[in-house]
């Protein structure tokens, strides 16, 4: 034996195999284990689906109480016949975890704030800021009401988690999801918990920008004093048309929420609180959507036309996975969230919903004043209370695990302490008052929505919505339509929780919720047609505050409007073109103000092109549009002219006003006094200065833009639809698509529709759906990113919504898969 | 013959070895050792048909994935690593990897002896 070569060769095998096992750090990021990762046999080429994949399987699971039959069609939509409804729900969580299982628990990673324990310590600013905004702590209390108050809703969650285990313990080393194996972490058991933790993560989506928004309205209105500020984000939306049309007569309220006698100097006042701190997350302002249901008076069949296209975030995989789940109880079709059992957007053989963000205000920050550091009491009511304390555990992968202690109020978890704060806050106790802590019944009305029959049904089922507030559309084969804003609604008195409350007794607390028979509520009206589009639901006569009025854009809600009640004998052909129109009501209103002010003479020849090209537009966004490009910068380029100069003195993040209050503003007012620069003293600028300036800004925008190529919207634009990692090799990059901000095709660079879906109530129901992504969730399988271009180009695809007995004869049907009791 | 024996039970353990996923990835540094200290070669000879027989291993292997997927996930994998979204290169350097570690441990095999 030759000892030293034996030695010498055994260290560097062992220092090979060491190099290949480890993750190594490379600008900024980590590899995967190389050797793990590229081994055919355990790495990521096994995740290379192939791509005549056979889906048809005989399965055997412990804890199903009968026989399943899964029957899967060409876009891999599984169609679940059980004799059961728990059951189903037990098969769905299966196939959610077969196509979807790295989303499923990323995505819940996420809301629980554990972002940290998979990649490492950079994630761990996102992780307090989800614990500390009470996200476990909204997920337990949820969990808790269900179990204690709807027990039918537990045990289709807890059978949807027995599904999704029950994949999870069969799945072999090897088979795990790429995206496991590219960060080197492994699944883990699935819980009941995790469900109400995605319900969380879609709460904070639609409502947290409150975390935010009240911070920078509290800040501004201690920069500019409240009568600025009144101006700037002010309540009147001229433009505005309501979800209930305008003159729809109100009850009297059960509550008249009445505003504390202090108001004007302890809470509108200037000197009303100091500038705080800002969270370093926010939720999209789009994060909005459109639905409208067409009655029978209007459609060429007589029977109503349902859409729904909810705007959010874009990702890749999906947010949503279509499904259709068949029991004796009821046959339902619809987009469902990977995490959660049943159907969240969708139709059976009786009606069709749809939802759009209400946009109300359900959450507020509590001003709290501690004994001392350790966070043990507060003071309330005039005396020392005791507060709960909560630990949040945060570990961390290669690092010490830490520790968040959380004081719980009278308020709610608080949020900003003095171990939690950042420039601004001055230590600054904040807590957080928010319904999406309070428990409720979570996904009920989704459950009953499922298996509702009739408009009684429809109204009994979202009374259980109780969480963020949603606009629920409704129509029925027997001619119903309705639509409904639903959710715990705070009856507040005017600017109520706009800013940071005063939080040492109860004179700013919540007053109470508005019954639900008081929430606002429109069915079979007159003009023929329901719709939401994240507007402001009513008028001023309606008895109760909404909200500050930048949660609510105007554009869409005016258009969408405009064209409905142009529409007659609509078919759904007529409706997909709707969902997709790509003209801009914004830039209508807009464009005429914008040239009115634009002195021609002193123009450069290149601004005479671009004024040139915005003058002769069509006002369509569509994709080779110019005209959206110029008109887009050029009103950006004014907004900041216009507020940079008063905005950029303030030390803390503000938040500009709306784009509706400056075009209001502008057209009410031509002396806007805003347009002048406080920062050129010796002159007074007018708003025709602003927009010459303005023009004069975007043209060197354009010229770039154009020299590049890029002045087509789209290519301006240039959506994308990003994977969850934000890896672009996994993404879809520039998208061929239209549309934008203020236009029905509400698609931006990274956000909007995640589902489109129109459902014609026919006696067999006739269904079109699209999304963009695909039905199976691995970066290595042909079905990852089937619908994209379909999406893109505004094409659907017929819905396939079959009986059992038909379903083994159709053509369209590709695999059978079949569960039965092990 | 000592040469192509080598090489192919080098290719044929570590793929039986592979086959229990539950095992490291580098299960196969153990095969492709007793291999080498079994079917004694001159290090140069060991260390070569230690690489090749993982290299081709490999290299099949992935192949036979890729193909069947139509290079998908490939061309993917091959813009994160970065290879220029070249999914030969990938297969090319999969092999490399397998290859040099095996290699390296019938090397240390072919030590044994004497």
């Amino acid at each position: 034996m030759r000892i030293v070569p034996l030695l010498v060769s055994a260290l560097l095998t062992w220092g090979a195999v060491h190099l290949f096992n480890t993750q190594l750090a490379v600008g900024g990021s980590k590899t995967p284990r190389l050797g793990y990762f590229l081994s055919p046999q355990h790495g990521f080429w096994q995740n290379a689906e192939a791509t005549d994949v056979n889906y048809n399987d005989n399965i055997q699971l412990e804890g199903l109480a009968g026989k399943v039959d899964v029957y899967i069609d060409d876009r891999l939509v599984p169609h679940i016949y059980a004799d059961e409804d728990n059951d189903a729900y037990y098969v769905q969580g299966y196939l959610h975890a077969k196509f979807r299982l790295w989303q499923m628990e990323f995505q819940t990673h996420v809301a629980a704030g554990r972002l940290s324990e998979i990649v490492g310590k950079e994630r761990i600013g996102t992780d307090k800021f989800f614990r500390r905004l009470g996200m476990v702590y909204g997920a337990e209390r949820t969990k808790a009401y269900v179990e204690k108050n709807n027990p039918e809703m537990q045990s289709a969650i807890d059978a949807y988690a027995k599904g999704v285990n029950a994949y999870i313990a069969q799945l072999k080393p090897e088979e795990i999801p790429f995206e496991y194996k590219l960060l080197d972490y492994k699944p883990e058991a699935w819980t009941s918990l995790k469900t109400y933790l995605f319900q969380m993560f879609m709460s904070y989506d639609l409502t947290g920008r409150g975390a935010v928004t009240d911070l920078q309205m509290s800040n501004a209105r201690n920069y500019f004093s409240y009568k600025d500020f009144d101006l700037l984000f002010t309540d009147v939306q001229d433009s505005l048309d309501p979800i209930i049309p305008r003159g729809t007569v109100y009850a009297n309220p059960a509550i008249k929420p009445v505003a504390p006698a202090d108001v004007q100097t302890a809470y509108l006042g200037d000197t009303a609180g100091s500038s705080t701190a800002l969270a370093p997350f926010i939720p999209n302002k789009s994060n909005g959507s459109n639905n409208w249901v067409v009655g029978g008076t209007k459609t060429k069949s007589g029977r109503p036309i349902l859409a729904n296209d909810p705007h959010l975030g874009l990702n890749l995989p999906s947010l949503w996975y279509e499904v259709q789940i068949s029991t004796p109880t009821h046959r339902t079709y619809g987009a469902s969230f990977p995490g959660s059992p049943a159907v969240i957007i969708g139709f059976n053989d009786s009606i069709a919903w749809g939802v759009t963000n209400a946009g109300r205000d359900v959450l507020d920050y509590y001003d709290m004043k501690f004994k001392d550091t350790t966070l043990n009491e507060y003071w309330f009511k005039g005396q020392w209370v005791k507060a709960e304390k909560r630990i949040e555990t945060i570990k961390v992968k290669d690092s010490a695990t830490i520790q968040e202690n959380i004081a719980i109020t009278v308020f709610g978890p608080t949020m900003y302490d003095h171990n939690y704060k950042n420039s601004g806050s001055g230590g600054k106790n904040l807590a957080l008052r928010w319904t999406a802590h309070d428990g409720g019944s979570g996904l009920l009305a989704f459950y009953k929505l499922n298996h509702a029959k009739n408009y009684d049904d429809y109204l009994e089922a979202i009374s259980h919505w109780n969480s963020t507030g949603q606009n629920f559309a409704f129509a029925s084969k027997t001619g119903d339509i309705a639509l409904k804003q639903q959710a715990n609604f705070v009856a507040r008195w005017y600017r109520q929780g706009d800013f940071i409350l005063p939080g040492q007794d109860s004179a700013y607390a919540w007053q109470g919720f508005i019954p639900t028979e008081e929430n606002p509520m429109i069915k079979n009206p007159e003009r023929g047609f329901v719709s939401s589009a994240n507007q402001k639901s009513t008028d001023q006569t309606y008895p109760y505050y909404l909200g500050a009025a930048s949660n609510f854009p105007v554009y869409r809600g005016v258009i969408i409007n405009r064209k409905l009640t142009e529409l007659t004998k609509a078919t759904p052909q007529d409706i997909q073109r709707l969902q997709m129109d790509n003209y801009n009501v914004f830039a209508e209103m807009a464009r005429p103000i914008l040239l009115k002010y634009i002195d021609q003479s002193a123009l450069t020849a290149d601004e005479k092109k671009y004024i040139n090209i915005l003058s002769t537009w069509n006002l369509i966004s569509d994709v080779n549009e110019k005209g959206a490009t110029v008109f887009n910068v050029i009103w950006d380029s004014l907004e900041t002219t216009i507020w940079s100069d008063e905005f950029s003195g303030a030390t803390t993040s503000l938040g500009w006003p709306d784009e509706i209050t400056l075009l209001e503003s502008i057209k009410r007012d031509s002396l806007y006094s805003f347009a002048d620069n406080i920062k050129t003293p010796n002159k007074k600028e007018t708003i025709a200065d602003a927009v010459m300036e303005a023009v004069k800004k975007a043209t060197a925008v354009l010229v770039k833009a154009e020299k590049e190529g890029k002045l087509e919207w789209s290519l301006f634009k240039d959506t994308r639809v990003s994977h969850l990692l934000k890896i672009n090799a996994l993404s879809s990059l520039h998208l061929p698509i239209g549309g934008g901000k203020h236009i029905i095709n509400a698609t931006t660079e990274t956000h909007g529709p995640s589902w489109r879906m129109i459902v014609h109530m026919t006696d067999e129901i006739e269904a079109y759906g699209v999304y963009p992504g695909g039905q199976n969730g691995n970066p290595g399988s042909k079905y990852y990113d089937t619908f994209m271009k379909h999406w893109a180009t505004g094409k659907y695809y017929p819905i396939l919504f079959m009986h059992l007995k038909d379903a083994p004869s159709n053509k369209r049907i590709k695999w059978l898969m079949t569960f039965t009791q092990a | 013959m000592k040469f192509i024996v080598s090489l192919f039970l080098t290719a044929l353990l570590a793929f039986v070895a592979g086959l229990f996923t539950q095992l490291p990835w580098w299960v196969f540094v153990v095969t492709s050792f007793v291999v080498a200290a079994l079917l004694h070669q001159t290090p140069g000879k060991s260390f070569l048909s230690g690489f090749l027989g993982l290299f081709l291993l490999w290299v099949v292997l992935a192949f036979i994935k890729d193909a069947a997927n139509e290079h998908i996930l490939s061309a993917k994998v091959a813009l994160i690593l970065p290879l220029g979204g070249s999914y030969m290169m990938l297969i090319l350097i999969t092999g490399i990897i397998g290859g040099l570690i095996s290699g390296l441990a019938a090397l240390t095999g072919s030590f044994v002896k004497k």
